[in-house]
């Protein structure tokens, strides 16, 4: 059986494999041909700072997914970081962070323990937290909007919005580059990966192998929180205002996505972390192109819809 | 025996990435022939099998059906020409009831347009009636045991006007007495002139059931013929290609009265299943389970391993009294389990060879959580080597592994790991003779090298070439134990027969 040749089932094998890239070429291609003025350095610093909170949350989606389970509380546990440091910034900007972290880590260990030792559904577990956590998230601040002011440490906080590395590198790539680098590291090095595609693979394989599954989904969990966290501390940086009611509204759906169309099963097991990159920089692709173009918002949102369709109807695995 | 072709398969030729599984295989099938098809595992019964069902689509040959070409896409698609399959996992409802499976897809109308139940149950009754099954068609599916739900897998492909009925491996969860209801129901098939085309492991039961037997080997044609032009030597060499070698008790004598004790277990309750049984193992010795299904065999095993609690009763390892809470208690002590369902319990199908092999070795082999490749590579090439694992690269996923070689991938799980115990349940079970005598082997060599093994199997004929000493199982309690050459079919039969109380009687206790 060693024999290796190869065939037609091969090439469409490599197809899909890259297909996740293949459309993001596409999507450049038709820029470059339609848009006007695409090619600049603006743009492309703009896709990056943009897509800061897709790309933090969709990394911990895909840790998440690749268990088997989902997480659609990351918009709720993001408002909740931003009320918080907001909240806490009158003792210093790192307090406020260390604060924010460890409130969103709550939420994400809460998320995990009922996942993970209660066995609980994912999705009716982080549905609940959606919804809680958003509502702490409001209370905290009797639903009102923090602004900023301009005092010097909403400075400091609006810095890591704003602030440009020598002068030119938007600081949204700090994060972006470090949470992915970390969780490559993650899945392709260490122990915790292994078990986490394990234990979305077959979990009664996984137990009787010794795998402690219950640990593992409470870290995947408060991961997936505390990178959540970081980006709605990196939201609020950028726009200087801190809204319960809208930051991280949706940006669960936006993770997923990006994560379905990186190519991740969502029956979990199969990790494609450079594909939920290629997906969130694909769909953030999408919103520039259609601004750019000075097309109405809300055809984004239908191509947004075609290109998941297409993906994943690419990526397909046939069941035997 | 010249009677009209039925099915006539050409060249069939399928592949996978860098694997050909198929390499132009002939097979034809005559009206109403009970037809073996046999091979190793990974000589490609299963994918000719989906290459003919619409689940794979073939790369090359051609497919002859009822006198037309057919190129089927889906399963429906070879419904409708004919050809339906009994799967080793049924694909039935199990929440629905026995009428409701009969008819799934295909639900008989009212003239409202409603769903005519009435036709369905009296239509069921009648289907498995002929077949001589006489069961309450109104009850969910799952209330019956495995017999009878493939029973009513049959009676649907037979009440579709199916022309050939696959089996794949329909007897591996049946005990006797439902097999010869299986092998009854066969023969009604064939009566009404529906070819079989019937997939086993069972030596016994292709001489029993069959006329015809083709033989696969590695992706290509081995032989085809009637069944009596051959013997079981004959058959076996077919298969494996070289000179059969006879499986045969190679220890004789036993030598462990005053061996170190490993491991013992006493007074074990849990639940029904298990009722105050105790077992010791010795350090080096092959201690085998025997007993029915349902005597509590694998339960044991789990309690020792630490998979479930029992309610009460002590393990002692190694002189101390130990509570293991879960495998990974168990494993840290010198522990390794192969469980009997591979699927659902043994492989982390979609992860590589080399991950499936080394996933309870990771902690030792890394520093601060991170693993190191080059370790991770040695040991696997290293038991690739030396279990033969035959797979196209070490990063295959595990899935398309074969039976035998993900068994052996599993085994090499607990073997880099320096395990004190091996539990083995069932370890040949589904697997081929020349796959099948290679584990066997290496589980005296392992016991050579001083490690305990546990072995399950409903076997005996395993269980008398390989154990030290045998503990005969009912009920969960303790019958007997045998020792050396004490262990033979006989014996345990014996035992387990005379262990029931006296209202059951000895038939029943055969068929638990």
């Amino acid at each position: 059986m060693s024999n290796k040749t190869a065939t037609r089932v091969d090439r469409m094998e490599t197809l899909r494999k890259y297909s996740a890239a293949i459309l993001l070429a596409a999507m450049l291609l038709l820029n470059l041909i339609i848009t006007p003025n695409f090619f600049g350095v603006g743009t492309f610093w703009n896709i990056v700072t943009q897509s800061c909170t897709v790309i933090l949350t969709g990394m911990g989606m895909t840790m998440v997914i690749s268990t088997g389970g989902i997480d659609i509380s990351v918009g709720a546990v993001m408002a909740l970081a931003g009320i918080v440091s907001m909240k806490t910034l009158q003792f210093g900007l790192v307090p406020a962070i260390i604060c924010a972290i460890l409130a969103c880590l709550c939420s994400g260990l809460i998320a995990g323990f009922m996942v993970g030792k209660l066995r609980v559904q994912p999705m009716v577990v982080t549905l609940a937290l959606m919804i809680g956590v958003r509502g702490v998230a409001q209370v905290i601040n009797d639903g009102k909007i923090f602004y900023m002011t301009s005092d010097a440490l909403s400075a400091q906080y609006k810095f890591l919005g704003s602030h440009k590395l020598f002068g030119a590198l938007p600081i949204q790539l700090v994060p972006i580059l470090l949470s992915i680098l970390v969780t490559y590291f993650i899945f392709e090095k260490t122990i915790l990966g292994r078990h986490i595609q394990a234990t979305g693979d077959n979990p009664n394989s996984a137990t009787l192998a010794g795998i402690n599954t219950t640990v593992t989904l409470i870290i995947v969990y408060m991961t997936s929180a505390f990178l959540a966290a970081v980006a709605g501390i990196f939201a609020v940086a950028k726009i200087g205002a801190s809204d319960g009611n809208s930051l991280g509204l949706l940006a669960e759906l936006d993770a997923i996505a990006a994560v379905a169309v990186g190519g991740t099963s969502m029956s979990g097991g199969r990790a494609k972390i450079f594909g939920t990159v290629i997906g969130a920089l694909t769909m953030q692709l999408i919103t520039i192109t259609v601004n750019m173009n000075n097309i109405t918002y809300e055809y984004a949102q239908v191509f947004k819809a075609i290109i998941i369709i297409v993906a994943v109807y690419i990526q397909r695995e046939k069941t035997s | 025996m010249s009677r009209e072709i039925l099915l006539d398969m050409k060249g069939i030729v399928k592949t996978f990435p860098g694997v050909r599984a198929l390499k132009g295989v002939d097979f034809s099938v005559a009206k109403g022939e009970v037809h073996a098809l046999m091979g190793e595992n990974g000589a490609g019964k299963s994918t000719l099998i989906k290459a003919l069902t619409g689940i794979y689509q073939k790369d090359g040959g051609t497919i002859t059906f009822d006198g037309k070409e057919i190129n089927p896409r889906t399963v429906l698609e070879a419904q409708k020409e004919g050809i339906s399959t009994i799967y080793q996992e049924l694909n039935l409802v199990p929440f629905q009831t026995v009428y409701e499976n009969m008819y799934l897809g295909r639900e008989p109308r009212t003239s409202y347009g409603t769903v005519d139940r009435k036709a369905m149950i009296e239509g069921s009754l009648k289907t498995l009636g002929e077949m001589g099954i006489h069961v309450d068609v109104t009850k969910p599916l799952k209330e019956f045991g495995t017999a009878v739900q493939q029973m009513v897998a049959i009676g649907r492909a037979v009440s579709v006007n199916a022309k050939l009925v696959i089996m794949d491996e329909p007897t591996s969860s049946l005990d006797k007495k439902e097999v010869a209801v299986l092998f009854d129901v066969i023969r009604k098939l064939k009566e009404k002139n529906i070819a079989v085309i019937f997939i086993s492991h069972r030596l016994d039961e292709i001489f029993e059931i069959c006329e015809r037997v083709t033989i696969l080997k590695d992706g290509e044609l081995s032989g085809s013929l009637g069944i009596e032009e051959l013997d079981q030597l004959k058959l076996i060499t077919y298969m494996i290609g070289k000179e059969a070698k006879q499986l045969e008790r190679t220890k004789s004598g036993y030598n462990f009265d005053g061996a170190q004790e490993l491991t013992s277990m006493k007074n074990i309750w849990q639940g029904v299943r298990l009722n105050g049984i105790g077992i010791d193992i010795k350090k080096g010795e092959v201690l085998g389970l025997a007993g029915l299904l349902g005597s509590g065999r694998t339960e044991l095993a789990k309690v020792l391993f630490g998979a479930t609690t029992p309610d009460e009763g002590e393990i002692i390892w190694m002189g101390q009294n130990e509570k293991f809470k879960s495998p990974r208690d168990a494993i840290r002590k010198g522990m390794g389990f192969c469980t009997e369902d591979r699927k659902v319990e043994g492989i982390i199908p979609h992860l590589s060879v080399k991950e499936n092999m080394t996933i309870a070795l990771l902690p030792q082999i890394s520093k601060m959580g991170v693993v190191s490749k080059k370790a991770q590579s040695d040991i696997v090439d290293n038991y690739i080597k030396r279990l033969k694992i035959k797979t196209p690269s070490p990063n295959q996923a595990i899935r398309n592994l074969s039976g035998g070689n993900q068994q052996k991938v599993l085994l090499a799980r607990w073997l880099c790991m320096n395990p004190k115990l091996v539990i083995m349940d069932e370890p040949t079970r589904g697997i081929d003779v020349g796959a099948k005598a290679e584990i066997e082997a290496l589980i005296q060599e392992l016991a050579g090298e001083g490690i305990s093994v546990l072995m399950i199997s409903s076997e005996i004929a395993e269980l008398q070439r390989n154990c030290d000493r045998v503990v005969v199982m009912r009920e969960g309690v303790k019958l007997k134990e045998l020792i050396d050459d004490e262990i033979n079919q006989d014996n345990i039969m014996e035992v387990i027969a005379s262990g029931g109380n006296s209202e059951i009687g000895k038939e029943e206790v055969v068929h638990e």
